[in-house]
C-alpha cells in the first residue's frame, strides 16, 4: 500500500496527464460523422506509433556488445517506424480522396 | 539546456497529437490534421534521436538505428502507397500489429535489463506492456488474415470460457512474477506470459465474424495505445504517455461509435451471436427468387426517373467503382437522376465505401446517408443493389431471431423495382438468408459486379 501511495506521489504529474488525456480523447472523438471513422481509426493508429521513441531509447541505451538487446531493439525500431510512416501515409491517401470535392471533381470530368 | 529543449519538443509533439486528432474528426480539416500529427511525430522522434541523454550520456548504436529507421520508412511508405483501396482495412490492422509488436519487444529488452530489487511498479509496467502489446499484435495479425480471406472463422464449444481461463492464467503469472517468484526462474514465467498473450490474441479474434473485424481492429488499436502509454510510464516520457492514452481513449470511443452505427453492443460483437449460431433464421431452405436479364434491367433503368445505387463489398471486391461511376454518367445523359445510398457499415469499415467512390471521382453530394436514403426510396423507380446483402436485409427489422436484428437497414423494398446484383445466391457475410430476394418487386441479376455493370452500360447506350 505504501509503495503504491509513494508511487502516485512521485508520479503525480503523470497521473494528471493520464486522466486529463482520457477525457480529452473522449471529448475530441465524440462527434464524428461515420464517414470519417475509417480515416480517424487509421490516424489514431499512426499516433500510437509514438511507441517508436521507446524503441529508440531502448536500442540506444543498449551496450554495443549486448547483441540480443541490439537485435530486439533493431526489430522494434523497424516495426515502430512501419507503424508511424505507414500509418500516416495510408491515412493521407484515404483523406486525399475526400478532398476531390465539387470543384476538383468537376474539373477532372471536364478534362476527360 | 539540452534537456529543456527536449522537453519543449515533447510538448509540441503532444499538443500536435491533440490538435491533429481534433482536426481529423472534421471532414474539412481532416487531411491537414493528419499532417499536423505527422509533423509533431517527426519533431518528437528527431528530438529523441539528437537530444536524448540517459544519465548524461548520448544514445549509442546510431548506425544500426539509422538502418532500422530507413528500412521501416521505406517498407511502410511502399506498402501504404501500393496497396489497393479495397485492401486498406487489412493494412491498417497490419500496421496496428506492428505497433503492438514494437511495444512487446521493448518490454522484452527492458525485462532483460531489470536489476534485482527494481521497484515493483516498474516491473508491473513492463509486464502490462508485454501482455497488451503481444495480444494486440497477434490479434491484429488474425484480423489482417481474416480480412484478406486467408483465415476463416474458427470456434469450438466453450471457447469463451477457455479464453477467460487463458486470460486469468496470464494475469496470475504476472501477479506471481511481481510477488517475487521463488519456484521458477523469472524469465521462464516471463516468456510463458509472452506465449500465452500471443495465444490469447489469436483465440480472442478467431471466433469473431469477419463482418465485425472493423470493431475488433478499432479495439486492438485502442489496446496498442494503452501499451504505448505503458512505455511512456516506463521511460517517464510525456509524449508517449499522452499519445498512447489519447489513442487508447479515442479508440475506445470510436469502437463504441462503430457498434452504435450497427446498432449493437460491444459485448454482442465480442461474444458474437454472428459466430455462435450461423444460419439460425431460415437458412435451411432457399427461397424462390426471380431473375432479370441484363437487357431488361438496362431498359428499366434507362426509362426510370430516379435510380438509387446501393454499393456493397461485392462492388469493392470486383474493383467496379469506376465502372459504377461510368454507369452513373451514361444514365445522366439519358436524363435519369442517379444517387448513391451508403449504409454506415457498407464495405469492410465504416466510411470505406465513401472512400472507394471518392476514388472513382463520384461527386461527394451524390452520396446519401442512411436516413436520407430511406426518405428517398418511396419515390425511387429503380434501386440497383451492387454486392450488398446484410445492409438491405429486412430480417434486421422484422425477425427477432436474426443475428442482425436491430441493425438499421436501407429500406430498398419501398422502391418500385429492386435489381440485386450478386455473384451467387449464397448468403452474405453474416451467413443469413435475405427475404428481400424473394419479394415480388425484387429481381436478381447474377454475375460479377464489374461485368454486369459493363453490360448494363452497353445496353443503356444502345437504347
Amino acid at each position: 500500500m505504501k509503495t503504491l501511495l509513494d508511487f502516485i506521489q512521485q508520479n503525480i504529474e503523470m497521473f494528471y496527464v493520464v486522466i486529463l488525456s482520457i477525457f480529452l480523447g473522449i471529448e475530441v472523438i465524440s462527434k464524428v460523422p461515420s464517414v470519417l471513422h475509417t480515416p480517424l481509426m487509421s490516424g489514431a493508429n499512426a499516433i500510437h506509433g509514438v511507441i517508436i521513441i521507446g524503441a529508440i531509447i531502448a536500442m540506444g541505451e543498449a551496450a554495443p556488445d549486448n547483441y540480443l538487446a541490439l537485435a530486439l531493439g533493431f526489430m522494434a525500431v523497424i516495426f515502430g517506424t512501419l507503424n508511424v510512416v505507414g500509418g500516416f501515409v495510408v491515412t493521407d491517401r484515404m483523406l486525399e480522396m475526400f478532398k476531390t470535392r465539387k470543384p476538383a471533381a468537376a474539373k477532372k470530368i471536364n478534362n476527360k | 539546456m539540452i534537456a529543456n529543449i527536449l522537453t519543449v519538443c515533447y510538448l509540441i509533439g503532444s499538443v500536435s497529437f491533440i490538435v491533429g486528432l481534433k482536426m481529423l474528426a472534421h471532414p474539412d480539416t481532416a487531411r491537414k490534421g493528419n499532417l499536423v500529427s505527422a509533423g509533431g511525430m517527426a519533431i518528437a522522434i528527431l528530438a529523441t534521436l539528437i537530444l536524448y541523454r540517459s544519465n548524461g550520456t548520448r544514445l549509442h548504436n546510431y548506425g544500426w538505428m539509422a538502418g532500422a529507421l530507413a528500412i521501416g520508412a521505406v517498407i511502410g511508405t511502399l506498402a501504404a502507397r501500393k496497396v489497393k483501396m479495397t485492401a486498406m482495412p487489412e493494412l491498417v490492422s497490419l500496421f496496428n500489429g506492428m505497433g503492438g509488436l514494437c511495444a512487446a519487444l521493448i518490454s522484452i529488452i527492458e525485462f532483460g535489463r531489470l536489476v534485482q530489487g527494481a521497484p515493483v511498479l516498474h516491473t508491473l509496467v513492463i509486464l502490462a506492456g508485454l501482455m497488451i502489446g503481444s495480444i494486440s499484435f497477434s490479434g491484429s495479425m488474425i484480423a489482417y488474415a481474416k480480412l484478406s480471406g486467408k483465415v476463416k472463422d474458427h470456434a469450438f464449444r466453450g471457447q469463451h470460457v477457455f479464453n477467460l481461463v487463458v486470460l486469468a492464467l496470464i494475469l496470475f503469472l504476472g501477479a506471481y512474477l511481481l510477488c517475487g517468484a521463488a519456484m521458477l526462474p523469472a524469465s521462464v514465467i516471463f516468456y510463458a506470459m509472452l506465449a500465452l498473450s500471443i495465444g490469447y490474441g489469436i483465440l480472442f479474434v478467431l471466433p469473431i465474424g469477419g463482418a465485425d473485424m472493423p470493431v475488433v481492429i478499432s479495439l486492438l488499436n485502442s489496446c496498442t495505445g494503452i501499451a504505448t502509454a505503458c512505455g511512456g510510464f516506463l521511460y517517464n516520457n510525456p509524449v508517449m504517455l499522452t499519445g498512447g492514452i489519447l489513442v487508447g481513449s479515442a479508440g475506445a470511443i470510436l469502437t463504441v461509435l462503430m457498434c452504435k452505427a450497427m446498432n449493437r453492443s460491444l459485448l454482442n460483437v465480442l461474444v458474437g451471436s454472428f459466430s455462435a449460431k450461423p444460419g439460425s433464421s431460415g437458412s435451411g431452405k432457399e427461397e424462390a427468387h426471380k431473375e432479370i436479364t441484363v437487357s431488361d434491367a438496362a431498359m428499366a433503368m434507362a426509362y426510370a426517373r430516379k435510380i438509387l445505387i446501393v454499393p456493397g463489398y461485392g462492388l469493392a471486391v470486383a474493383q467496379a467503382q469506376n465502372t459504377c461511376h461510368e454507369l452513373e454518367k451514361v444514365l445522366k445523359e439519358k436524363g435519369v437522376e442517379v444517387k448513391y445510398a451508403i449504409h454506415p457499415v457498407a464495405g469492410r469499415m465504416p466510411g470505406h465505401m465513401n472512400v472507394l467512390l471518392a476514388e472513382a471521382n463520384v461527386s461527394y453530394d451524390l452520396l446519401l446517408d442512411l436516413d436520407q436514403s430511406n426518405d428517398e426510396f418511396p419515390t425511387t423507380d429503380v434501386v440497383l443493389v451492387l454486392g450488398a446483402n446484410d445492409v438491405v436485409n429486412p430480417a434486421a427489422e422484422n425477425d427477432p431471431s436474426s443475428p442482425i436484428y436491430g441493425m438499421k437497414i436501407l429500406d430498398v423494398g419501398k422502391a418500385k423495382l429492386v435489381i440485386v446484383n450478386k455473384r451467387t445466391m449464397k448468403p452474405g457475410y453474416a451467413g443469413i438468408q435475405n427475404q428481400l430476394f424473394s419479394q415480388p418487386n425484387t429481381s436478381m441479376l447474377f454475375g460479377d459486379a464489374k461485368d454486369v455493370l459493363q453490360q448494363l452500360i452497353e445496353g443503356i447506350k444502345a437504347i
